[in-house]
């Protein structure tokens, strides 16, 4: 029964997905909206397949990739790191929370001109304004994290005088690592925004590079076929994350 | 908390240092303007009204996407949080669409709409909107089924209904989420503004760097600072006020 009803839903999801492009495609073929503006899905569809089986569009979504992932590598490591320094000690958290509560509602796009200042408009520039944008989730959740680990587990690992690198390895990170996973996916998502924002603002290759290209010179399709790989792109990775997070996260199902 | 002081011990230290930097030959860079004149084009920027024009600006951006988004968000999110069905027939389509970082919505809005406030409170809608519908549905959905049935026995109207049972019933997970997406709002437009409309708190960093006034590019990245800072808190305050129950929980947490 249940099992019929869930079939009966994904079927229904797949027909209003259908639905939304036939309106689409109507929309677009009664010209309610200038076309100039709003291709049909299947201008756009088809212009997409062929961007992908040309391999056209290979390069400037690899470039956004690698950029997005490499600064938010760097995010990512340095905001766990960081978050055990603060939650580790009373003197770190006093003398550090105060200017992080004020950096970080800051939007991060805002360091971008300094960013142009100190590194010129270069690879190195984006990956620094995508590291300092995705950092805050995970280092918020890091020190969340870890100073919510049971401290009954401390004690056990005291009892059996392991190393502090032990403690460390065995007890802290795999207890705050459900809050630095959830951390580290929504940093991902702002590491794609900064991504697309520097290559559009400092002309960098990439998908947020070309769709602009695509806007200034009228080619709509191409601009639509940019924003759907953005949102693949977007979509894949989170999925890629959930996949680790089940993965890694798989011991504490058990208990 | 008698060490409160530790917290400005870091950011005055650096100012310090960074003064007495400019003071020495060879050390000094153009680029790092000094302290003292950034304190100057700040009092400057705010005395002559500049910043409060440019902040009003993004703001009128901001609030307006951020309006748009609220009414479409909570709308959607009652009804599917209250239909459960059609969740599950409209949710892949929109699983499929929020994944789309906000900036590549950049070209195409910069194409329909042209320069200036509406171009930049549609991007900000697009941003804010999945936060809002996303925590209305599950708010909605978590409601607790006798305060459901209640209405039922009482044969409430769908008006009453929603306006007696289910909006304060869902209304303070709602808050969390509104106050998540007022944040986002503010990033969102700054970052438009910085990549391509010239209006607004965003524009004026980059003309400051472009034309080489880095003390007013830090003054203003300082006010931004202040401005998103002054926006957290605000709502947070305002959220604490207006909402018994969070206040609730949160004197629950502090226990």
């Amino acid at each position: 029964m249940t099992r019929n009803r869930r079939w009966l839903s994904r079927f229904g999801a797949i027909i209003f997905a259908l639905f939304l492009l036939a309106v689409w495609q109507i929309l677009a073929a009664l010209e309610v909206i200038s076309p100039l503006f709003f291709p049909s899905p299947l201008r756009t569809l088809s212009e997409l397949w062929s961007q992908i089986t040309s391999g056209r569009i290979w390069t400037p979504f690899s470039s956004t990739v690698v950029r997005m992932v490499y600064g938010w590598l760097a995010a990512s490591l340095l905001g766990v790191v960081l978050g055990a320094l603060i939650a580790g000690s009373r003197f770190s958290k006093l003398l550090l929370t105060p200017m992080l509560e004020f950096i970080r509602p800051m939007p991060a796009s805002a360091i971008i001109p300094v960013a142009i200042l100190a590194f010129g408009l270069s690879n190195r520039m984006s990956t620094a304004v995508i590291a300092f944008g995705s950092i805050w989730p995970v280092l918020l959740a890091a020190i969340q994290g870890f100073s919510t680990v049971e401290p009954r587990l401390y004690e056990m690992a005291d009892a059996m005088r392991m190393s502090a690198w032990d403690r460390f390895r065995k007890v802290s990170l795999p207890g705050a690592m459900p809050d630095i996973l959830a951390g580290a996916r929504v940093g991902l998502a702002v590491a794609l925004i900064l991504a697309v924002v520097t290559e559009m603002q400092a002309s960098l290759p990439g998908l947020g590079q070309s769709i602009l290209m695509a806007q200034r010179s009228f080619r709509t399709p191409e601009l639509y076929a940019g924003v759907i790989m953005l949102g693949a792109i977007g979509f894949g990775a989170s999925m890629l994350l959930q996949w680790v997070e089940r993965r890694l996260l798989r011991w504490r199902s058990a208990q | 908390m008698g060490k409160r002081w530790l917290g400005a011990v870091i950011p005055v230290g650096v100012l310090v240092s960074w003064e007495a930097a400019w003071h020495i030959e060879n050390v000094r860079m153009e680029s790092l303007s000094r302290p003292w004149d950034v304190g100057l084009a700040l009092f400057h920027g705010l005395a002559g009204g500049e910043f409060l024009i440019a902040t009003a600006e993004t703001f009128q951006a901001a609030l307006l996407g951020f309006a748009i988004a609220a009414v479409i968000g909570l709308v959607a999110g009652v009804v599917l949080g209250l239909l459960p069905w059609l969740e599950s027939v409209v949710g892949p389509s929109i699983d499929a669409m929020r994944p789309v970082p906000s900036v590549a919505l950049i070209p195409l809005t910069l194409m329909i709409f042209g320069f200036g406030v509406r171009m930049e409170a549609a991007v900000v809608a697009f941003a804010c909107l999945w936060p809002i519908l996303i925590v209305t549905i599950s708010a909605v959905r978590g409601i607790d089924t006798a305060l459901l049935n209640v209405a039922r026995v009482l044969e409430m109207s769908t008006y009453e209904r929603m306006v007696k049972i289910i909006l304060p019933a869902a209304l303070s997970r709602i808050a969390v989420g509104l106050q998540l997406a007022l944040a986002i709002s503010l990033v969102v437009a700054v970052t438009v503004e910085i990549v391509l409309n010239p209006r607004g708190l965003g524009h004026g960093m980059m003309s400051a760097q472009q034309a080489m006034r880095f003390d007013q590019m830090y003054a203003q990245l300082l006010w931004i600072g202040a401005v998103g800072w002054g926006l957290s808190y605000g709502s947070q305050v305002l959220l604490d006020r207006w909402s018994p129950a969070c206040r609730a929980d949160r004197a629950k947490e502090r226990s």
